[in-house]
C-alpha cells in the first residue's frame, strides 16, 4: 500500500514535470550560455560622432572652473578645487608647522606627530615657503566626553592669520563624535583643509584629497618602532588557531551589531571569538542574557596568546569604524581579516590591502570561517609577509605615519614623479624609494626580479682625493691603474677634496677608460655620496685614496655584486656589539668572526644610495660627519641596512687594505688617530638614535671565490692572483 | 536544478524495497521523464526556438520583433542616482552567495522595445551595434547565467551608451518597469556618452535609484568611490583598425592631440607649446575641407594636411587587454566588480598591469620577507637510506654532533627488510624518527612530513660522512641568512654544448656553480611542499622513473621561483667515502652523467627556460684561512679533507 502511495505521487510529480517542460515553463540550464548570433549589421552604432558639436561656442572650461569652485568646497573638495598647487611650485613640497602657542596644551601623540613633521626633510620654518600647513592645536581627540578635547576650536582656528579658509592645510585626527553615535563630525569647520584621519568612512572620505591614517595609541612611539612578530616562515603556515578576536560587546549606542552576532561563529576550538560586556560603571543595568556566558568565555583565553597563535585575527568595528585590534593584527603577524563595512582603510591610496588582509563584509559574518578556511597556504604565506612588510614600513611608529601622509600628498602635488603601485607594495616601501630619483624601477635596485632583467654590468669607480698629487707611485695611482684595467669599469671619477688646486690633466695615468676629474663642493667629506649627473652607471665602486685593490679583486667583487645589488658589497669589514658596561653601541674594527658593515673605502653599491644618503638622511648628521671629516661610512652602512633589513657582504680574504697599515705611507692617517676612533664611537650611538633602532645585522660569512685555497692547480682558477695577495 | 543526475541517484535507493510490478511502473516513468529531457535538451539547442524571444540576443526577425511595451504616463520613476551609494549600502551582497569559484552570476534581461502611449520609443537608436556586441561578449562568458533566480547582477537589454539618443524620463520609467529592478539594486548600466548640453554633466542623467553605472567621462565628483566603474569611451571605428605591432623607443611624434571640439582656450594653449616645441608635437583637428561621409570620420587634419587617423596611434598591451572592443570593456567592468564582491580572491594589481611579457620574466619570491630566522629552532636533518645501515649509523652520529640539530628523520625508502631494532640504532641526544615508505622513490626525501617541525631541512645522504660538525654548523648559520635559497656543500654547473647545441652537466673543478647537490644541503621545508606539490610537468614522475636527478630537480624548481642561484658553502671536499668502491658511488658512473645531463635538458624544456643562475662565489667563514689563532675562530675546522 505504502509503495502504491510512493508510486503515485511519483507518477504525478513526473507527469507534472513532462507538462512543464513541454509548456516552456521552466528553462533547463542544457545551455548554459546565451546562443551566439551572427553580427547584425543593421544594427546602428551607439552614435560617439553625434557628439562633435562645435564646444567652441560654450562656456570655456576655465570659466566653468571658476564658476564651480564655490560648488566644489567642503564635502566635495578635491585637490583641483580646494588645493592650491601654486603654492608648491615654488619651493617644493614644504610644510610649515604653526608656533605653539602660549597655554595650549598638546596631547603626547599630537606633540609627537609635530616632532616628527619638524624632523624631517619636509618642514620649514618660513610660512612663505610652505606647500602645506599643520595646527599647533590639537585636533586628535573631538569625542567631546574625553579629557583630551580642546574647546573653542573653531574660533582658535578663526583667527589664525595664515589660515586662509583652511586651504592647504592638513589636520589630524583620531576620534571624532562621541557616545551614542560617534559621528565623524569634528565638532568645527575644517573649511578647504585635508582630513588625516583614522576610522574615515568611504562616504565621508574625500577620494584623493583626505588620508585615511590608522588608529593608533598614545604609547606609539615615536620613531623607531617595533619589528614586527613574524620571525619563521613555518610550513604548513597554519597557526594553533584559524582566527580569533577578544574585545568589547557594547550594551549601548552604535558599533555592536557585528560583535553581537560573533557568538553563531565562536566555536572554542579553531575560531574563537570573544566578547565581553564588562566595561564602563554600568554594564550590569544594561546587560542581556548572553553578558554572563560570554564575559565567562572571556576570561578563559590571553589575549596575547591568542594572537601570536592565530593565523587570522578579526577586526571587527568597534564604537568607530577603526580599531586598535588592526595594528595589533598586523604587527602580530595574524592576517586581519576586516569586518568593519564603509571602512576607507588606512593609507588605502596607495597599500593594496588585499595582499595583506582579508577584506570582509559584515553582512556574510556567516559566511567568514569559510571564507578563511578557503584561503589556500601559499595565500596565507604571503598574506602574513606582507603584515610584516607594511607595519615596518609605515605603521610602527608615528613618524611613519606622518611621513608616509605627507609622501601621499607629495605624490598627488608631483603627480607627474608619484610613486607606483609597485614601489608602495613591495620592500623596501615608498618611504624609501624616492621618485625624484627616477620615475622608472628598472633604476633602483629593489626590482630587478620583479622586472625580470639583470643587473647592471658596468660600474663607476669614484676614487675619494684628500692629499696632494706628489709623486707618481703614489697609492692612487696605483690604484686608479688597477680599477680602470677592470673589464667591468667604465668610468673612473676622481673626487679632489683636496685643498691644493687640481693637478694638471697630464699627471694623471693613462687608462683606457675615461677619467673625469670633479672638485668636491665645499670639501667635505659627504661630498663623496653625492648623487653626480656624471656617474654613468648604476653602480658605484667607492675607493679611498689609500685603499690597495687589485683588478682580480675588483672583479671578483663586482661579479659578486651582480647577485646582491641592492647591499654593500666589498672589503674592509667592521663590526658593532653592545657594550653593557657602558649601556650604548660599540665598534671595532678587531678581527672577529662575524661583522655589520663593509666600508666604503673598498665597497660596490647601487647608485642610487647617494640620492637616498644626500635625501633621506637628515642635515644634523651629515653637518656632523662632515665636521668630524669620519663616520661617513658607518652612516652610509646604517642607511644601507635600514633599507634592506639585511646585512652588507664581505668578499674573500684581505686584511691589509690600507696602505698606511703596511707602514709604507709617510703621511699621518686619519685611521692611525686615536681620536678617529673614539668618534667612531660616539657615531654609532649619535646614528641609532636618530634611526631610532640599531639597523645593522651581522653576518658570520664571506664570499670567496669558488676555488679559494683549494687544492687544484692555480691555473684552473679564474681568480688566482686573490690567492697570491 | 532540475538536472537528470538528482533523479538517477535517487532511483537505485528506492528500487530494492519495490516489488517486481511497481519496478515496471518506475522504468517506464524514468523513460518517459528521460524522453522528456531529452526533448526539451533538443529543444533548447535548436535555433531560432520559441524561447529566444525571451532571450535579449537578437535573432533572424530583428529588433522589430522584441515585444512591444507600453509605459503609462502615470508609470513610477526611479530616484536620481544616490551619490552616497556603497557597495556595502547599496548592493545586495546576499543575492551573490558563497560559491567555491568566487564567480558572480550575471542575467541580461530580455530584449524589449518600449514606447509611451503614444507609440513614440524611448530611445531614438534602439538597440545599438556595441551595445548589442556588449551583451553578447556577456552572455558568451562564464559570468552569464540565463536563470534569473540565481543571478547577482542584473543588465537591462536597454541601451543607454548615449544619453544623446535618450529621453530620459521614459528611458527611467522603462528601467523601473523591470520586474527585477527593486530600486535599482544590483542592476548595473552601462553609458559611455553622459549629458548634454549645456552643463554636459559627466554621469548618465537618467534616474536611476540605486543601480551601479559603468560610465564613461565620470568626474571624481560624480564617480562613487568602489561602486560605479569608470570605462572608457568606445571607439566603433577602432574595431577596424589593425595597428601595426611597433618596438619600443623613440617615435617621430614626442606628443599627439587628435581630439576635435577642443575649447578655443585649450586650443590656444596647445598652439603655443607648438610654436614652443614645433615637430615634436602634432596637433589635429576636424577636416573642414572634405566632403561629409562616414570616411570624414577617420581623417584628421593640420594646417591643410590630411591624417588617417587612428593609423598614428600605436598599439598598447593595454589596449588590447581592456579597451579594444566592446566585449573587452564588458567583461573588464564585470571582472572588477567580481574582484570588489570576493576581494579575497580579487586580481592582483599584477595580474591586471603587467603584459605576459612580465609576467612570464618576472620572479616573485614566495619567501620574499628578509628575515634572518633566529638560531635556536635549529635544523632537521633528513637522511634518505635503504639498506646501508652501518654508514647510516655513522652518518647519524656525525650530524648528532652538530650544536644546532634539531632532530632526525630517517626516511627508511626499502621496503623489504625492516628498519634495524630501536635498541641498535646509535644513542644521540635529539630526537630520531624513522618514517617507512610506502615506495622505493626518491621524491620521498623532499616529502613535507610533519615530522619536520623546524623552517630548515638538512637532506644528507647516508654516506656523508666526511662532513665535520663545523661546515655543518656553519652551512646552517649561513641558511639563516638566506632563508630563500639551498645551501649546500658540493657544487655543480651547466653550461651550454655549443657542438651538440644542448645543456651539459659538469662536476669537474670549475670556477661557477649554478647548483648544489642535495646529497648535503640546507634549504626550508617550504621547498618539501613545492616538490612535492607543485613541481611542473611530469619532472617528479621523471625522477622517479630514473631513480635520478631528484636533486637537479630541486635546483630548477628554487631557482625558477626565487630567480636566485644557490650558495655553495666551504672549500671543495672528496665526496666520496674511503671505504666505498669507485663504482658504488653513482655519481661517478659515466652513463649516469649522460643522464644527468639530459635531466638538464628535459627540465629546460619542461621549465620552458633555464632558471639556473651561474655564480662565482662560495661562502666561507669571515676568518677562514686568516692568520688567527684556529680557537678564537667560530668554525675552524672547515675544509679539511
Amino acid at each position: 500500500m505504502q509503495a502504491k502511495k510512493r508510486y503515485l505521487i511519483l507518477l504525478s510529480a513526473g507527469a507534472c514535470l513532462i507538462l512543464l517542460f513541454c509548456l516552456g515553463g521552466i528553462q533547463v540550464p542544457l545551455s548554459r550560455r546565451g546562443p551566439s548570433r551572427p553580427h547584425d549589421r543593421r544594427l546602428s552604432g551607439y552614435g560617439p560622432g553625434a557628439r562633435c558639436d562645435d564646444l567652441t561656442e560654450h562656456i570655456s572650461p576655465r570659466q566653468k572652473r571658476d564658476a564651480n569652485s564655490g560648488l566644489y568646497t567642503g564635502k566635495r573638495c578635491r585637490m583641483e578645487s580646494c588645493f592650491d598647487f601654486s603654492l608648491c611650485e615654488r619651493n617644493g613640497f614644504k610644510v610649515y608647522v604653526y608656533p605653539q602657542q602660549k597655554g595650549e596644551k598638546l596631547s603626547e601623540s599630537y606633540q609627537n606627530i609635530l616632532s616628527s613633521i619638524e624632523g624631517s626633510r619636509f618642514y620649514t620654518s618660513d610660512p612663505g615657503q610652505a606647500c602645506l600647513f599643520v595646527l599647533s592645536l590639537d585636533t586628535l581627540d573631538r569625542d567631546q566626553l574625553s579629557p583630551q578635547y580642546v574647546h573653542n576650536l573653531k574660533a582658535k582656528i578663526q583667527s589664525l592669520p595664515l589660515w586662509n579658509g583652511g586651504k592647504n592645510h592638513i589636520i589630524f585626527n583620531l576620534y571624532s563624535g562621541t557616545w551614542p553615535d560617534y559621528t565623524e563630525d569634528l565638532g568645527f569647520d575644517i573649511g578647504l583643509a585635508m582630513l588625516a584621519k583614522a576610522s574615515i568612512s568611504t562616504e565621508n572620505f574625500r577620494p584623493d584629497f583626505d588620508v585615511s591614517i590608522p588608529l593608533f595609541s598614545k604609547d606609539h612611539p615615536r620613531t623607531g618602532g617595533e619589528k614586527g612578530y613574524l620571525k619563521y616562515n613555518t610550513i604548513p603556515p597554519y597557526r594553533k588557531y584559524m582566527l580569533v578576536f577578544k574585545g568589547k560587546r557594547y550594551l549601548t549606542g552604535i558599533g555592536s551589531d557585528t560583535r553581537n552576532a560573533l557568538y553563531h561563529i565562536h566555536n572554542s576550538e579553531d575560531v574563537v571569538l570573544l566578547t565581553t560586556c564588562k566595561h564602563g560603571k554600568d554594564w550590569q543595568k544594561h546587560k542581556d542574557a548572553r553578558c554572563n556566558k560570554d564575559n565567562a568565555e572571556y576570561d578563559k583565553y590571553d589575549y596575547r596568546e591568542m594572537l601570536y597563535n592565530s593565523t587570522f585575527c578579526l577586526v571587527p568595528r568597534g564604537r568607530r569604524l577603526g580599531s586598535f585590534r588592526f595594528l595589533e593584527a598586523l604587527q602580530a603577524a595574524c592576517v586581519p581579516v576586516m569586518l568593519s563595512n564603509g571602512w576607507e582603510l588606512p593609507f588605502s591610496e596607495i597599500i593594496d590591502w588585499n595582499r595583506a588582509a582579508v577584506i570582509g563584509d559584515e553582512r556574510l559574518l556567516l559566511q567568514i570561517p569559510s571564507t578563511v578556511h578557503s584561503i589556500h597556504q601559499d595565500k596565507i604565506l604571503s598574506l602574513r609577509q606582507q603584515t610584516q612588510f607594511l607595519w615596518e614600513a609605515y605603521f610602527n611608529s608615528v613618524e611613519k605615519i606622518v611621513l608616509t601622509t605627507l609622501e601621499i600628498i607629495q605624490d598627488r602635488v608631483l603627480l607627474h614623479t608619484s610613486r607606483s603601485n609597485l614601489m608602495w607594495n613591495s620592500l623596501p616601501g615608498g618611504l624609501f624609494t624616492l621618485p625624484q630619483y627616477s620615475t622608472s624601477l628598472r633604476d633602483f635596485p629593489f626590482y630587478y626580479a620583479e622586472l625580470g632583467i639583470k643587473p647592471p654590468s658596468k660600474f663607476t669607480a669614484i676614487i675619494h682625493v684628500v692629499t696632494p698629487l706628489v709623486s707618481q707611485s703614489q697609492p692612487v695611482m696605483k690604484l686608479l691603474v688597477a680599477v680602470a684595467k677592470s673589464q667591468y669599469c667604465a668610468q673612473v671619477i676622481v673626487l679632489w677634496n683636496c685643498e691644493k688646486p687640481l693637478p694638471a690633466k697630464h699627471r694623471w695615468p693613462a687608462t683606457s677608460v675615461p677619467v673625469t676629474v670633479i672638485e668636491g663642493e665645499s670639501k667635505v667629506i659627504s661630498s663623496r655620496f653625492l648623487p653626480y649627473n656624471t656617474i654613468p652607471t648604476d653602480a658605484v665602486l667607492s675607493l679611498d685614496e689609500d685603499t690597495v685593490l687589485s683588478t682580480t679583486e675588483v672583479d671578483f667583487a663586482f661579479t659578486v655584486w651582480q647577485s646582491f645589488p641592492d647591499r654593500i658589497v666589498g672589503y674592509p669589514a667592521r663590526s658593532h656589539f653592545w657594550d653593557s658596561n657602558k649601556e650604548r653601541w660599540g665598534y671595532t674594527s678587531k678581527w672577529t668572526n662575524d661583522y655589520s658593515m663593509v666600508l666604503t673605502g673598498a665597497a660596490i653599491y647601487h647608485k642610487y644610495y647617494h640620492d637616498l644618503y644626500t635625501t633621506y638622511l637628515p642635515a644634523s648628521l651629515k653637518i656632523m660627519v662632515d665636521q668630524m671629516s669620519n663616520c661617513e661610512d658607518i652612516l652610509m652602512n646604517f642607511l644601507v641596512s635600514l633599507v634592506t633589513k639585511l646585512p652588507p657582504i664581505k668578499v674573500t680574504q684581505k686584511k691589509q687594505y690600507k696602505e698606511t697599515m703596511m707602514g709604507q705611507s709617510s703621511r699621518a692617517s686619519r685611521w692611525a688617530d686615536p681620536d678617529h676612533f673614539a668618534q667612531r664611537q660616539t657615531c654609532m650611538n649619535k646614528f641609532a638614535s636618530w634611526f631610532g633602532a640599531m639597523p645593522l645585522v651581522h653576518s658570520q660569512m664571506r664570499l670567496d671565490p669558488v676555488l679559494f685555497k683549494d687544492q687544484v692547480s692555480i691555473l684552473r682558477k679564474k681568480y688566482r692572483d686573490i690567492e697570491r695577495l | 536544478m532540475y538536472t537528470s543526475g538528482k533523479y538517477s541517484s535517487r532511483g537505485p535507493a528506492l528500487i530494492p524495497r519495490m516489488k517486481t510490478k511497481h519496478r515496471i511502473y518506475y522504468i517506464t516513468l524514468f523513460s518517459v521523464v528521460l524522453l522528456g529531457l531529452i526533448a526539451t535538451g533538443m529543444f533548447q539547442f535548436w535555433p531560432h526556438s520559441i524561447e529566444s524571444t525571451a532571450d535579449w540576443t537578437l535573432d533572424k526577425r530583428s529588433v522589430h520583433d522584441a515585444p512591444l511595451i507600453r509605459l503609462p504616463v502615470s508609470s513610477p520613476i526611479p530616484e536620481r542616482g544616490d551619490l552616497s551609494c556603497r557597495m556595502h549600502t547599496c548592493f545586495d551582497v546576499y543575492r551573490c552567495g558563497y560559491n567555491p569559484k568566487n564567480r558572480i552570476k550575471v542575467y541580461i534581461y530580455p530584449l524589449q522595445r518600449f514606447v509611451d502611449e503614444l507609440g513614440v520609443p524611448i530611445s531614438s537608436t534602439g538597440l545599438s551595434r556595441e551595445y548589442n556586441d556588449l551583451l553578447s561578449a556577456i552572455s558568451d562568458s562564464d559570468f552569464y547565467t540565463d536563470d534569473v533566480t540565481r543571478a547577482c547582477l542584473f543588465i537591462p537589454s536597454i541601451d543607454v551608451l548615449n544619453q544623446n539618443s535618450l529621453r530620459i524620463r521614459e528611458t527611467a520609467q522603462a528601467l523601473a518597469m523591470l520586474p527585477r529592478w527593486d530600486k535599482g539594486m544590483n542592476h548595473l548600466l552601462f553609458n559611455m556618452l553622459p549629458g548634454g548640453p549645456p552643463d554636459y554633466n559627466t554621469a548618465l542623467d537618467v534616474p536611476r535609484d540605486r543601480a551601479l553605472l559603468a560610465g564613461g567621462g565620470f568626474s571624481t565628483w560624480t564617480y562613487r568611490q568602489g561602486y560605479d566603474v569608470s570605462i572608457p569611451v568606445y571607439s566603433p571605428l577602432s574595431a577596424d583598425v589593425d595597428l601595426p605591432e611597433r618596438q619600443p623607443g623613440p617615435r617621430h611624434y614626442f606628443i599627439l592631440s587628435s581630439q576635435t571640439a577642443i575649447h578655443r582656450e585649450y586650443r590656444a594653449e596647445l598652439e603655443r607649446l607648438k610654436e614652443e616645441n614645433g615637430e615634436a608635437l602634432l596637433l589635429l583637428d576636424k577636416c573642414s575641407n572634405l566632403s561629409q561621409g562616414a570616411a570624414s570620420a577617420r581623417k584628421r587634419c593640420y594646417k591643410g594636411q590630411v591624417y588617417d587617423y587612428p593609423q598614428i596611434l600605436q598599439a598598447r598591451w593595454f589596449w588590447e587587454a581592456y579597451f579594444s572592443s566592446m566585449k573587452a570593456i564588458g567583461l573588464t567592468t564585470l571582472q572588477i566588480i567580481n574582484d570588489r564582491i570576493y576581494p579575497y580572491a580579487a586580481r592582483t594589481y599584477e595580474q591586471w598591469n603587467n603584459p605576459p611579457v612580465v609576467k612570464w620574466s618576472s620572479v616573485n619570491s614566495p619567501l620574499f620577507l628578509p628575515l634572518i630566522p633566529p638560531r635556536a629552532p635549529g635544523f632537521t636533518a633528513v637522511v634518505l637510506t635503504y639498506d646501508r645501515v652501518e654508514s647510516l649509523f655513522r652518518v647519524i652520529t656525525e650530524i648528532s654532533k652538530v650544536p644546532s640539530l634539531a632532530k632526525l628523520l630517517v626516511v627508511w625508502n626499502n621496503q623489504n627488510k625492516s628498519p634495524p631494532e630501536e635498541t641498535l640504532w646509535p644513542k644521540i641526544s635529539v630526537p630520531l624518527k624513522v618514517v617507512r615508505t610506502k615506495e622505493n622513490k626518491l621524491s620521498n626525501r623532499f616529502f613535507p612530513y610533519d615530522e619536520i617541525e623546524t623552517e630548515a631541512v638538512l637532506a644528507i645522504d647516508d654516506d656523508i660522512i666526511m662532513l665535520t660538525s663545523d661546515e655543518l654548523q656553519f652551512g646552517y648559520e649561513v641558511w639563516r641568512e638566506f632563508p630563500d635559497r639551498l645551501v649546500g656543500y658540493p657544487g655543480r654547473l651547466h653550461l651550454w654544448d655549443h657542438e651538440m647545441g644542448k645543456w651539459k652537466y659538469e662536476s669537474e673543478w670549475t670556477n661557477e656553480v649554478s647548483m648544489v647537490l642535495t646529497g648535503a644541503a640546507f634549504y626550508h621545508k617550504y621547498f618539501n611542499y613545492l616538490y612535492t606539490y607543485k613541481m611542473p610537468g611530469d619532472i617528479k614522475n621523471w625522477v622517479d622513473a630514473h631513480m635520478n636527478c631528484e636533486d637537479i630537480a630541486m635546483n630548477f624548481l628554487v631557482a625558477n621561483i626565487t630567480g636566485k642561484a644557490p650558495i655553495k658553502v666551504t672549500p671543495r671536499k672528496k665526496f666520496k667515502c674511503p671505504e666505498c668502491t669507485a663504482i658504488d658511488g653513482l655519481s661517478l658512473d659515466q652513463t649516469h652523467m649522460v643522464e644527468r645531463s639530459e635531466c638538464i635538458n628535459k627540465f629546460a624544456s619542461v621549465f620552458g627556460t633555464m632558471p639556473l643562475k651561474v655564480v662565482e662565489h662560495r661562502a666561507d667563514p669571515v676568518l677562514y684561512k686568516d692568520d688567527f689563532p684556529e680557537k678564537l675562530k667560530s668554525f675552524p675546522n672547515i675544509g679539511s679533507l
